[in-house]
């Protein structure tokens, strides 16, 4: 029997109600709109009952002035069919606003999420709640602006050459 | 730099010169590279290093990873200010006399890089004997820097001690 992405979302919306959105189908492309609150519970639910084992990725979009609210975490899930025609990926979004910048850790569903959330920490300033070691993870510790918001200016060296400069100091 | 021939003083015969013009001389020819290798540049460098280039012909094949054993460090690929530091610091592991070669145009002047992380041109914090432009720069071009190297080693040497 070939599963099919309508059975899943039929699934989620039986199970979990008031949970999703928003569905659009681009490209032959599937993406939930997720409620913010219930990202952790829909994530183990389609591990759980639909072997969404792993997460291919995890980011985030600014969108500034182009709408509110202002970022969306975006999850890209697969799921290893045992037929070749029940592979299947499927991509949530969540709307985080610029006032409550907090979102749900995955971490406990998928431990493979872990260095994606500090990434999108890092760059963005999501901050995860329950992950369990949330540090910045590509740019210094100590570094401040976050760099792929779109106000941030990508020329802008100053705040990289100040932790250069103290881990010289401090011989890191 | 003098050549005498007299069998009475050896038989095989002597040179003279001067001592500083000799350590010179050793120093140039057996360079001992440290390579600071982090992106598609230091490719370009293991060819150089490789048997179809072959530095081992200008005295320079023995690549240390070890700094305290190196007198020339090749910096070779993107520097990140994150590096930066790295960098410097095994720069100042390394023993007097040493000599730095900036290949690539990342490490000349932050090459297609110009953004937050990325140091514009790694003269910012060592100091640069020989700059290789190029993205990257041929094998040839980075013979090219080790000869200048040789070249400004003869012309101005360094302290003895
Ligand atoms: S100069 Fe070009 S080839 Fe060399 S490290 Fe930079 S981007 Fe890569």
């Amino acid at each position: 029997m070939s599963l099919d992405l309508h059975v899943v979302i039929d699934a989620l919306k039986t199970n979990l109600p008031d949970t999703i959105l928003d569905v659009k189908t681009f490209r032959g492309e599937t993406t939930l709109l997720i409620k913010k609150e219930k990202i952790r519970e829909v994530c183990h639910y389609l591990k759980k009952d639909f072997d969404f084992k792993f997460v291919v990725d995890i980011t985030a979009v600014d969108y500034l002035e182009f709408k509110r609210p202002r970022f969306e975490v975006i999850y890209y899930l697969h799921r290893f069919g045992p037929e070749f025609d029940e592979n299947m990926r499927i991509r949530l979004k969540v709307e985080v606003s610029e006032e409550d910048l907090k979102v749900d850790s995955v971490v406990p569903v998928w431990s493979g999420a872990n260095w994606l959330e500090r990434e999108v920490y890092d760059m963005f300033g999501i901050e995860f709640v329950g992950h369990p070691d949330l540090r910045r993870i590509l740019m210094p510790e100590d570094y401040e602006p976050f760099p792929l918001r779109k106000d941030f200016d990508v020329r802008d060296r100053e705040a990289s050459k100040k932790s250069f400069e103290r881990a010289l100091r401090e011989g890191e | 730099m003098g050549v005498n021939m007299n069998s009475v003083l050896g038989g095989d015969g002597f040179i003279t010169t001067k001592l500083s013009a000799f350590a010179n001389w050793g120093r140039k020819n057996s360079l001992w590279p440290m390579p600071f290798g982090t992106a598609c540049c230091a490719i370009e460098m293991m060819g150089v290093f490789a048997s179809r280039f072959d530095l081992s012909r200008f005295g320079a094949e023995v690549a240390r990873f070890s700094p305290r054993q190196a007198d020339l460090m090749i910096v070779s690929g993107t520097i990140t200010y994150k590096m930066a530091s790295v960098c410097r610091r095994i720069y100042e592991q390394m023993p007097e006399p040493k000599w730095v070669i900036a290949m690539g145009s990342c490490t000349c002047g932050g090459g297609p890089f110009d953004s937050y992380a990325v140091v514009q041109g790694i003269d910012e914090f060592l100091p640069v004997d020989v700059y290789v432009g190029g993205c990257p720069p041929r094998p040839e071009a980075l013979i090219d820097a080790v000869m200048k190297i040789q070249k400004k080693i003869e012309m101005q040497g360094a302290p003895l001690v």
